[in-house]
């Protein structure tokens, strides 16, 4: 039986304490969650996500209020009302474009962050899946995002993109009209997206964000060496006062203010891009509003969709539709593909080494292939580039599995 | 007492998984598209005042669809890939009233730009990328990879209804004439 002291005055320490144990809460969650010591700037990616995410949630419920999911109003109540009338409406919109693309950037850093160091691997897998859980709910929240100001290129990607379930051959024109819940994009179509944008996806991010950061808390985040900690033993030192012998350090206070840290220079990089150059956000073609009747001479995703859209491209239909399931999946098999038993940065690892690399400039090579037109020699560049993706995966688990082991590794 | 237990448990599992079956259904019901979408997914042209050569322009399930009355002499003036047969011959046309008809989605198969029609010379030109097709929507010149496509219809009278599949476009279909 709890114990409540009578006597105690009511929101005090003591009071709380008793009905919500906010010391036992604040231990386990802050105080007391342990992070290595050597790491470095590229961990705190994760509270710059957070914050990005903060940012389109409350840039997002100022437009909310004035924008109309109506596939007559919705152009003009975005370029007109609160571009145009509402008191600083373009800044809640530049800020909510311009987040939703440079979220993406900072999530790739983040993945790429965590197969460079192997982060992936030894209890760190339900992170990485979780991770990939969140990637993928923000690819089909920035989607829907895009359809709202039914403009030229959310008309006509919101068509492509619905068309592939089509499943190419196979013809299913029944399952895209579902979708849609029309023959074409329309009302149906921009009202279900809205539904999809503005609540069903955000609750799901919002519960994946919370399984993300329980998924962290008992292996806790990996270190620059990869190196296996023993958190309590170097929890107990740090609480006995021998911090400098300690390998670890509090989440809150301590590597909270270096989080803090990098957040600023963050800020000051989004700010100027929300300030200065937002236009990249803003694609030209979406400042026509929806016309059935006239297609765009090119349709193209925005840029954090290209990589995947360019192994679509260069093959025929049915094998592009594979190679494009192919893309979007296997970053979920990860943590099983690479058979080392290895936790340590890439460049130590052997072949891995050079799979890093090649991985992560052909991704930089097949999104600004997606990004020019089809013809000649970007033609060859690209379909060099989706199969040197393809394959680097098929061969990752025979380079991991002959991986040696490396030293000092336990 | 454990049976006692597991036959409540799954008791409830039926009457939980019952419930969610419906829910299920109910939502998959909801994304269906409307009735009066459906219905406006069809759409009846009468075809019989029209004139010879001349394109008509109709819009079907949000899509252009261009009709042309094709003449006894449709042979386009010129044809870069040498398919310069006379396209009334052709057997993508359909026959309403006793007269010929090209009835196709005004979409072209390379990139979807609407392409338009030179009675005089009974070809198409598309303005984005210089596709050509006859007054029977085959190409005539690349980069479509395809004729343009032909939508589901029943003819009845001198009327087309677009939208249901009558005899004439299943046969159609069978021979592999309609994309």
């Amino acid at each position: 039986m709890a114990h409540f002291d009578p006597n105690a005055r009511p929101f005090s320490h003591k009071w709380m304490n008793e009905r919500l144990a906010v010391d036992t809460l604040k231990r386990v969650l802050s105080t007391e969650y342990w992070i290595p010591k050597n790491i470095n700037f590229l961990w705190a990616m994760g509270m710059v996500l957070a914050a990005t995410f903060g940012l389109l949630l409350i840039s997002g419920i100022f437009l909310l209020m004035y924008y109309i999911p109506d596939t007559k109003q919705a152009f003009d109540s975005v370029n007109h009302t609160i571009m145009g009338e509402v008191g600083y409406g373009w800044l809640w919109r530049h800020m909510h474009g311009v987040a939703a693309s440079v979220v993406f950037l900072i999530i790739y850093i983040h993945m790429f962050t965590g197969i460079y160091y192997g982060s992936y691997k030894r209890g760190r897998e339900l992170i990485w899946l979780s991770g990939m859980l969140l990637f993928v709910s923000f690819s089909a929240e920035a989607f829907s995002g895009y359809m709202l100001p039914w403009g030229q290129m959310s008309y006509w990607a919101g068509m492509v993109i619905t068309n592939l379930f089509s499943l190419g051959s196979l013809d299913w024109q029944g399952l895209v009209e579902w979708i849609r819940g029309d023959y074409v994009p329309g009302q149906a179509f921009l009202g279900r997206f809205f539904m999809l944008h503005v609540l069903l996806m955000p609750l799901i991010i919002m519960a994946l964000i919370v399984l993300h950061f329980g998924t962290l808390r008992i292996p806790h985040v990996n270190n620059q060496d990869g190196e296996e900690i023993d958190f309590e033993a170097e929890a107990e030192k740090w609480k006995a006062g021998l911090r400098k012998e300690s390998k670890v350090i509090p989440f809150n206070p301590v590597f909270l203010s270096k989080d803090t840290f990098v957040l600023g220079i963050y800020f000051i990089f989004y700010f100027y891009l929300v300030f200065y150059h937002f236009e990249f956000a803003m694609d030209p073609v979406n400042f026509d509003p929806a016309n059935p009747l006239k297609t765009p001479p090119h349709i193209y995703p925005e840029w954090y969709f290209l990589w995947s859209y360019e192994i679509l491209r260069p093959f025929p239909k049915d094998p592009g539709l594979v190679a494009f399931g192919f893309a979007q999946v296997i970053f979920f098999f990860l943590p099983f593909l690479d058979r080392s038993p290895n936790v340590a940065p890439a460049n130590r690892r052997g072949l891995f080494k050079f799979w890093f690399w090649i991985l992560l400039v052909d991704m930089i090579v097949l999104t600004i292939m997606g990004k020019v037109p089809p013809v000649g020699i970007y033609t060859k560049i690209g379909t060099v580039a989706a199969w040197t993706f393809i394959i680097l995966w098929i061969l990752l688990p025979f380079i991991t599995k002959a991986e040696k082991a490396v030293r000092g590794h336990k | 007492m454990s049976d006692r237990r597991d036959f409540f448990g799954k008791v409830l599992g039926a009457y939980a998984g019952l419930g969610a079956l419906g829910a299920l259904y109910a939502a998959k019901r909801t994304w269906d598209p409307l009735p009066s979408v459906k219905a406006a997914g069809f759409t009846t042209l009468d075809l019989s005042g029209l004139e010879e050569n001349k394109l008509y322009v109709e819009k079907w399930r949000g899509k252009p669809v261009l009709i042309i009355k094709v003449p006894k002499n449709a042979k386009p003036d010129t044809a870069p890939n040498g398919n310069d047969k006379n396209a009334y011959e052709d057997p993508r046309l359909i026959t309403v009233g006793g007269h010929k008809f090209m009835i196709v989605i005004g979409l072209c198969t390379h990139l979807g730009c609407i392409p338009d029609y030179f009675p005089e010379k009974h070809k198409f030109i598309c303005p984005c990328h210089g596709g050509q097709f006859n007054a029977a929507g085959e190409v005539l010149k690349a980069p479509p990879p395809s004729p343009l496509v032909i939508p589901p219809f029943k003819v009845e009278g001198t009327k087309v209804v677009l939208g249901e599949a009558g005899p004439e476009y299943k046969k159609m279909k069978e021979k592999g004439l309609v994309a």
